[in-house]
């Protein structure tokens, strides 16, 4: 390798100008290939779509929490969908609530989260110049902007966008005469997502290949941050996973279009025997949640990624239990794959199949709890400095834990039997998964903001903006866990129809209410964020003193991250108020042979190998020939 | 209600007045140079804010636990209701330990550990006893949970007992459609989805002669209390969900895959009516699997009386043939005799109609009871 190196030393600044030469504007931060580019486009996405999402879901509170309000006021908007008397057509109501949830998953928490961090930070923090692949990278983009865009227009539909739920089972969704949201809106909803799952598995190729091979000097598995482990067990899920969904996708295409019967079987509808026979529509359910049920997981961790590596910067301790966390994150990952049948207690699949996921499921609370409690005993006798960063990771923590334990009644398939498919359900995921995520990514935006922009957001607002949404988050949900005990259905239009659902009434105007103050108090951030990218105090190279590799770079890195050779690392990245050292934190990059004071025996002797590291130079794209 | 919004305005409205309070603090902390041990900004109301909301958090949570709990669970009118409202409450309690402690300690250490100048945190990256304790603990107390969830599903899910009362249900958009064996033989007969009409809405097969005294009914379903009822399930058009919230009673109804559900129910609807003091009291059956615009009200009432008062409603109801003796038909001609029973002389069919009743039978069918 060095041998190498010092032949082409001659033509290495011929190499590096070729590097700097000035792009034209559409390839600095349109058509792009550095990650950084790639990362912002892809939070600034699902920033947007996550205002849309969220609004969504107010206008349905609306509807479920005051069902006599008068709506007028939203017909500049939505025209036609709110009747002359103000009231949110049916029809409509569950295009909202099926919208909701395939943007707030899909667009929201799959995309801007594992998209905005993976690409960010996986270079960032091995050592990389770039991803393995920048064209692929910046392909996985704008397959998601296309995505993006073709589920957009569903939004403008006459007949609406896709409405059966965000699951979207078929016969329902393969029927356009079943509903008039499974015409024109299903059928753009199936090419959209078809569109996003290329956009996944190009944008998880290279987050697994950048990790396993892009990794600099020193850089072994044992000392990654627990982020790059997260996104790359999330990447290696979604990568299993999408696949499946992509083809009950195209199954469910061909049913919609080409006439075959792989869902259906045995339909009278609209005075009209159907000639299908043969399909089941619990294939659909097993392929989808078979996706469905890793998603929550590629969601949900690099949420922990993040949280674990924010907590442990700010509480100014090692994160506790570091092999246990990533033991436990696999152990996550592994179950995530065999348990998706737990959504289906009640389709009338197998009584059997039915103890054995439930078997399989409650297990998946043992690494959860591990993960609980090495964050809290992470939090013991630290010294926590409350960014916003670290308060929306705390809330993170909290809301996993209270949203997790619920999971365990409904994993519990005789007590799913009252309570499928009611608000206890909604409430439970939108603990764990829905809120627990986007706390995961707040912390990480408030985290790295100063990374990626240069600037810093204000810290006053940012702690301001986490209060309100934590009360507010736990406002909605708890109550709503009262709701579904008490028997209510989800994706009910309105309550009125039945005896059982004559109550509660105050309840759910409360839930409405807190999800409207929840949902102010994001503006909040929005302005935070969007002011501060442009007026922003410049941020320092370092600001909360952390150990990762990231914070070695210029304050805003350029093209390939580092100016001159990528560092070396010696250490693992949680070198936090070490006994001995002069500073309450030794970044990765610092050898064991300049910290004596504060070294362990067993690192005494890891100095040794620290010749060896540094003369490694693989993996730096500028010192070597393409 | 009022009172509630205004509770939470109120909750809100202080937050606001402590932050913007605070605000005012760290603009002025802005201007002085910051230096490195000096406490981060906010850090101290923060550290507070964490114990204000455990303790508000803690009364309200109690206090709108109480407040809720006189709705939670519908009064459980079967045997296996009982049975998991009894686990639910079980699972319940022992899940309410980990919640209340591990919030606990979070907002606790983040109140007790927040910065302070001068203090250094404890370098403690592992301890193996500790994490095998936390790994252990919950494995235990999921392998307990899992055990009684077990039995009782095994139990639940298991197959009818032999004297069940067999009671059809089909869903369609957007309502419920019941049909009973009939009083001659009780036995549900075949179906077959293509027979079906816009009279025959559940496609009876009438070659079957198990079929001739079936009888249907779109807005009211009755059971006998104190027996078994087996509900077989089916769909028509979208996927349904049969959910009988008193009864714990819910699973899918599948085009083309027809499901059951078992149960005892012990309460009729007038001991309920007298339990719950409400003279109006209706069981219901609800949908609970999205299936169009009309999902949120498919609804069809449910009776539970004792033993003769069901009998005597079958005994009341008209068969399906009664009610359309143009039906006859389609009956096959050997077994026209025994399907005329109880039928009006008067509707005797013409003879040559025989031969497309004969045809129309050809099509293959689905036993009722698979």
């Amino acid at each position: 390798m060095s041998a190498i190196e010092g032949l082409d030393t001659a033509g290495h600044h011929e190499e590096h100008a070729h590097h700097h030469e000035p792009q034209s504007f559409w390839q600095k931060y349109v058509f792009s290939e550095d990650h950084k580019v790639i990362a912002k486009q892809y939070l600034i996405t699902g920033i947007m779509w996550a205002v849309i999402g969220i609004s969504m879901s107010v206008i349905f509170r609306i509807q479920l929490g005051m069902p006599d309000s008068n709506l007028s006021w939203l017909k500049p908007i939505l025209g036609a969908w709110i009747s002359d008397s103000g009231k949110l057509d049916p029809n409509f109501y569950l295009a909202l609530v099926t919208m909701h949830g395939t943007i707030m998953v899909f667009f929201v928490l799959t995309a801007g989260l594992s998209g905005t961090f993976s690409n960010f930070l996986i270079p960032l923090q091995i050592g990389a110049r770039d991803m393995a692949s920048g064209f692929m990278n910046m392909l996985s983009y704008w397959f998601f902007f296309l995505a993006s865009v073709v589920m957009f227009a569903s939004l403008f539909l006459q007949t609406g966008p896709a409405a059966g739920g965000w699951v979207i089972y078929p016969p329902l969704s393969a029927l356009p005469q079943a509903h008039q949201g499974s015409g024109m809106g299903m059928t753009l909803w199936l090419a959209s997502m078809a569109f996003f799952i290329v956009s996944q598995l190009l944008g998880g190729i290279n987050y697994i290949t950048t990790v396993i091979n892009l990794r600099t000097r020193g850089m072994s598995f044992d000392r990654l941050p627990l982020t790059i482990w997260a996104f790359l067990i999330t990447a290696v899920l979604g990568l299993i996973s999408f696949p499946v969904l992509l083809s009950s996708v195209l199954l469910l295409i061909f049913d919609r279009h080409f006439g075959t019967s792989f869902y259906l079987s045995e339909i009278y509808i609209n005075g009209e025997a159907l000639p299908n026979v043969g399909g089941s529509p619990i294939l659909f359910q097993h392929l989808f949640w078979f996706l469905g049920h890793p998603e929550v997981y590629i969601v949900l961790l690099p949420g922990l990624g993040i949280t674990s590596e924010v907590i442990a910067t700010n509480a100014r301790k090692p994160i506790f239990g570091y092999r246990a966390m990533i033991a436990s994150m696999l152990g996550i990952a592994f179950l995530a794959f065999i348990v998706w049948a737990h959504h289906m207690f009640v389709t009338g699949m197998n009584p059997f199949l039915g103890s054995v996921f439930m078997f399989l499921t409650l297990i998946i609370a043992v690494p959860s709890a591990v993960k609980g409690f090495n964050y809290i005993t992470t939090l013991w006798k630290g010294n926590i400095v409350f960014t916003p960063a670290m308060l929306f990771a705390i809330g993170m923590v909290s809301l996993f834990v209270s949203g997790g334990l619920t999971g365990i009644i409904l994993g519990n398939s005789a007590l799913d039997i009252q309570l499928h498919d009611t608000y206890f359900v909604v409430a439970h995921f939108h603990l764990v998964m829905g809120a627990a995520s986007a706390f995961g990514l707040f912390a990480g935006v408030y985290h790295w903001f100063p990374k990626m922009f240069g600037k810093m957001m204000n810290n006053t607002l940012g702690q301001i903006h986490f209060w309100f949404s934590f009360i507010g988050i736990y406002l909605v949900f708890i109550p709503m866990h009262y709701v579904g005990i008490a028997g209510f259905p989800r994706r009910y239009y309105q309550f009125t129809s039945y005896d059982f659902t004559h109550k509660f009434m105050d309840m759910n105007m409360f839930i409405t209410v807190a999800a409207i103050l929840s949902f102010l108090a994001q503006f909040i951030f929005l302005y935070n964020f969007f002011v501060n990218i442009f007026k922003g105090k410049t941020a320092p190279k370092n600001p909360w003193r952390s150990n990762t590799l990231e914070w070695t770079t210029p304050i805003v890195p350029g093209h390939g991250n580092w100016e001159g050779e990528i560092p070396a690392v010696y250490r693992w990245s949680y070198d936090y108020s070490k006994p001995g050292a002069k500073e309450d934190f030794i970044p990765q990059n610092i050898p064991y042979s300049q910290t004596l004071e504060s070294n362990f025996p067993h690192e005494n002797e890891l100095i040794a190998t620290e010749k060896e590291i540094e003369a490694q130079n693989f993996n730096d794209q500028f010192n070597t020939a393409h | 209600m009022y009172f509630i919004i205004a509770l939470v305005a109120l909750v809100f409205v202080v937050l606001t007045v402590i932050v913007v309070s605070r605000l005012q603090d760290v603009l002025k902390s802005v201007k002085k140079p910051e230096s490195a041990d000096e406490a981060p900004s906010g850090n101290s109301w923060n550290g507070a804010m964490f114990i204000v909301i455990i303790i508000a958090a803690a009364v309200g949570t109690t206090w709108s636990y109480m407040h809720a709990r006189e709705h939670f669970l519908p009064i459980a009118s079967s045997v296996h209701g009982r049975r998991t409202d009894d686990l639910f409450w079980f699972s319940m309690g022992v899940l309410t330990i980990p919640f209340i402690f591990v919030n606990f300690l979070i907002f606790f250490f983040s109140w007790k550990y927040q910065y302070k100048k001068g203090n250094k945190a404890s370098f403690y990256p592992d301890n193996h006893k500790l994490e095998l304790i936390w790994t252990i603990i919950p494995a235990i107390v999921m392998a307990m949970l899992v055990f009684t969830g077990w039995k009782a599903w095994s139990d639940i899910t298991s197959d009818a007992p032999a004297d069940a009362e067999v009671i059809e249900i089909t869903g369609k958009q957007f309502n419920w459609i019941v049909r009973y064996g009939g009083v001659n033989d009780n036995k549900l007969g075949n179906y077959n989805y293509k027979l079906i009409d816009a009279q025959n809405e559940v496609g009876i097969d009438l070659s079957d002669e198990n079929s001739f005294d079936d009888f249907l009914n779109p807005t009211e379903m009755h059971i006998p209390v104190g027996r078994p009822v087996l509900l077989k399930i089916r769909a028509r058009d979208v996927l349904h969900s049969v959910f009988i919230p008193h009864m714990r009673v819910k699973m899918d109804a599948v085009p083309g895959m027809p499901t059951k559900f078992w149960f005892v129910p012990d309460k009729t609807t007038a001991d309920m009516r007298a339990e719950t003091g409400n003279p109006n009291f209706k069981y219901e059956i609800a949908c609970t699997e999205v299936c169009g615009q009309g999902h949120f009200s498919m609804k069809i009432n449910l009776v539970v009386e004792d033993e003769a008062s069901y009998k005597k409603w079958c005994a009341e109801q008209s068969t399906f043939l009664q009610t359309y003796p143009e039906y006859l038909a389609k009956v096959p001609d050997n077994l026209k005799a025994k399907a005329m029973k109880g039928l009006p002389a008067d509707t005797a069919t013409p003879a040559d109609t025989a031969k497309t009743a004969s045809t129309g039978g050809g099509i293959g069918t689905t036993a009722a009871l698979r």
